[in-house]
């Protein structure tokens, strides 16, 4: 029951936003509406998770709880931030915004909760949707190109995926098992599957699916998307959606285990895992513009999410921590990003010297979410990036390890090469119509600073109901034997 | 083989062939409708008659034989451009390149293990190299628009190997699926109306601001 509130909850308020006529009202409706889910959200996740009906197209298993936990979490503490946005810019149209807005929790809710890959494809696919307008908001030239590459891209990329669900759908249909397409059905009779269609199947979700996660070399929108769209919107675009692709990804993957195809699920994990990381670390050299330096480090995190799930074991849960971590470090990055671009009007590098002698909250945040998303202890991205290099080790991938940790370290310049300048560089001296009339408030603040702290607290303590959420998840996407 | 899904799946593939070769917008928009409104009526050829299929025919058709190109007409009126194709490579290399991948969808959806009904149909080739007309659709033509419709007979590619497993997918997905396709072609037009007030033209060769 709680579930259906869960899911209704934002399309009734999406439905409001869209009649309620005050552009000044209507901001308000984010956090009520953000705080009520993440209320609900903790409802379900506190009490024992009854069994999943198996006919049902609705249900949270472990993996849907601790995804849609991620994303609810991330939304709340967004949502404060939101009202700081819309106070700045009071004077803009913001009924399609929030609208989008609230109706991109609901989608994101559904394919957390979807028990079968139809609907999940639905829902994945109206979240492309309902974001695009959002990319949009600051309507210029860069806008319209990024939400143009966005939607095609993506609608292309999750067309593969329906392709994929098909194929899969036909291996069933091949191999006698069940028809529907609903996972615990699929799970049972996986074995059953025939093999060649299953795996063309799972390469084709795969790729429709890594486009929406943008694991290199499906890419390509990334960049233009977070670079052009308002910090709010890159945060959870970065920290929420991935999130629930990477989700999608790991229906599949769950799906092949079952039918014992462990060895190409690894290799095309891993493939494309470590190629993000390649990627990231190419492009985040001499990056000189921090929102799109954040979207090569969201490329390099999803590649991190992927080899620890390829690796298996002890890094399976790592990467669960770590898609966490990820969600709620991004979240810190690009909201404080947001306000440095705001406060500068320009989100390059050259033109963004110095933000700490101006903008002394927001700059820090930046700085400490930077040493956060690289891995510096000890923040709790340093501690989940740690386990998944432990279960490498310990699975004695020796080379990969390495590997790993030699691509994180070129990260690590590359990024501190434009975020120190950024941050700590020479202040230049604004002439009186540069300067822009932003001033740091509570609410543009606070969210960041409430993610960041919890960032930290994770690193250095956490709790027990969340080690157990991380195990149930890793459980069921366990690659080795 | 001359039954009537083989009828209307070589209908297909010739209007990919037609779609590929016309440099008219419009009777490109209108073959992609016609396309999908052909393909909405193979659901009822292939299953029992159930109320499910009959919606599923009636939901395709309506959507991509009429509301579909409803919405792509109403996008280039409010564009007012001109009203041809520009591709980047010319029609004669495009219609090469299809008549390949359709050669080699026809040999490859031989090779693959299709249940024995399935077999030496002509369902798996006409969804290949539909699937592969819409791919070239989206990288050899310019504009916005062209690329909308390579992205809508992509789906019909997918659509037509659907409808051999309609019965996997419950009827409220597959009005979902149909529907979210809906309002991407709508947002896509509302994009495409943005980005010719922008620059004027629809040219997707000005979208390179943003580059590394």
């Amino acid at each position: 029951m709680l579930l259906y509130a869960v899911i209704f909850l934002p399309f009734a308020a999406a439905a409001l936003a869209a009649v309620l006529p005050s552009d000044r009202l209507r901001p308000w409706l984010i956090p009520i509406t953000a705080l009520l889910h993440f209320a609900l959200v903790l409802g379900i996740t506190a009490t024992a998770a009854p069994a999943v009906n198996p006919n049902s197209l609705l249900g949270l298993d472990a993996l849907g709880r601790f995804i849609l936990f991620v994303v609810s979490l991330l939304y709340a503490a967004c949502s404060f931030y939101a009202l700081g946005y819309f106070r700045y810019h009071a004077d803009w149209e913001n009924r399609i915004f929030i609208t989008a807005l609230l109706a991109f929790l609901g989608a994101m809710t559904i394919a957390a909760a979807s028990r079968h890959l139809g609907l999940l494809w639905v829902a994945v696919e109206a979240t492309t949707l309902v974001s695009a307008p959002m990319i949009y908001y600051n309507r210029n030239r860069f806008s319209i190109e990024a939400t143009w590459k966005y939607l095609l891209l993506c609608s292309v990329g999750i067309a593969l995926a329906m392709l994929g669900i098909l194929f899969v759908a036909y291996a069933g249909l091949h191999g006698g098992g069940e028809q529907e397409l609903l996972l615990d059905q699929m799970l049972a009779s996986a074995s059953l599957y025939s093999k060649p269609w299953l795996r063309a199947g799972f390469v084709f979700l795969l790729v429709g699916f890594g486009t929406k996660m943008g694991l290199a070399p499906l890419h390509t929108w990334k960049p233009d998307a977070y670079g052009e769209a308002p910090g709010l919107v890159g945060g959870l675009l970065a920290g929420g959606l991935t999130s629930v692709a990477f989700l999608a990804i790991l229906r599949a993957v769950q799906i092949m285990i079952a039918a014992g195809e462990q060895v190409l699920v690894r290799q095309m994990l891993l493939a494309l895992g470590v190629l993000s990381l390649i990627f990231a670390a190419v492009f985040v050299i001499r990056q000189r513009d921090i929102k799109r330096m954040l979207a090569y480090s969201s490329v390099e995190h999803m590649g991190i999410l992927v080899i620890g799930v390829a690796v298996g074991g002890l890094a399976t849960y790592g990467a669960m921590f770590h898609v966490l971590n990820n969600a709620l470090t991004k979240g810190v990055l690009f909201m404080t990003a947001g306000n440095i671009h705001r406060h500068y009007g320009s989100k390059r590098m050259c033109e963004t010297q110095g933000a700490l002698s101006v903008l002394p909250y927001s700059a820090s945040l930046f700085l400490a979410g930077f040493l956060a998303i690289t891995g510096s202890p000890p923040f709790a991205p340093f501690m989940s990036e740690f386990t998944i290099l432990r279960g490498m080790f310990a699975g004695g991938h020796l080379v990969l390890g390495a590997l790993f940790i030699g691509l994180l370290v070129v990260i690590f310049i590359g990024m501190g090469g434009t975020v120190l300048p950024v941050t700590m560089g020479p202040h230049l001296e604004e002439t009186e119509d540069e300067a822009s009339d932003y001033r740091e408030t509570l609410l543009t603040i606070g969210s960041p600073l409430f993610l960041l702290a919890a960032v930290l607290c994770l690193g250095i303590y956490l709790p027990e109901p969340l080690k157990i959420m991380f195990s149930e998840a890793a459980k069921l996407v366990e690659v080795t034997p | 083989m001359n039954t009537p899904p083989n009828l209307i799946l070589l209908f297909v593939i010739l209007f990919n062939f037609f779609i590929l070769g016309t440099s008219r917008l419009n009777t490109c928009i209108r073959s992609v409708a016609l396309q999908g409104a052909l393909l909405s009526l193979l659901p009822l050829f292939l299953h029992t008659l159930t109320f499910h299929t009959y919606l599923l025919a009636v939901g395709a058709f309506v959507l991509k034989g009429l509301l579909m190109p409803w919405l792509l007409f109403r996008a280039i009126r409010q564009v007012k451009i001109r009203r041809e194709v520009e591709p980047r490579i010319g029609y004669i290399p495009t219609l090469l390149l299809g008549a390949l991948t359709t050669a080699g969808a026809f040999i490859f959806g031989d090779r693959l293990p299709l249940l024995p009904e399935h077999l030496h149909s002509l369902f798996i080739p006409a969804a290949l190299s539909t699937l592969a007309a819409g791919f070239l659709m989206l990288i050899t033509r310019r504009k916005a628009i062209a690329q909308v419709l390579g992205y809508l007979m992509f789906e019909n590619g997918i659509f037509i190997f659907g409808t051999l497993l309609a019965e996997t997918m419950p009827f409220l997905v597959e009005m979902g699926v149909l529907l979210d396709m809906l309002v991407a072609i709508f947002v896509m037009g509302i994009v495409m109306h943005h980005i010719n007030r922008e620059f004027s033209t629809l040219n997707t060769e000005q979208l390179s601001l943003l580059r590394e």
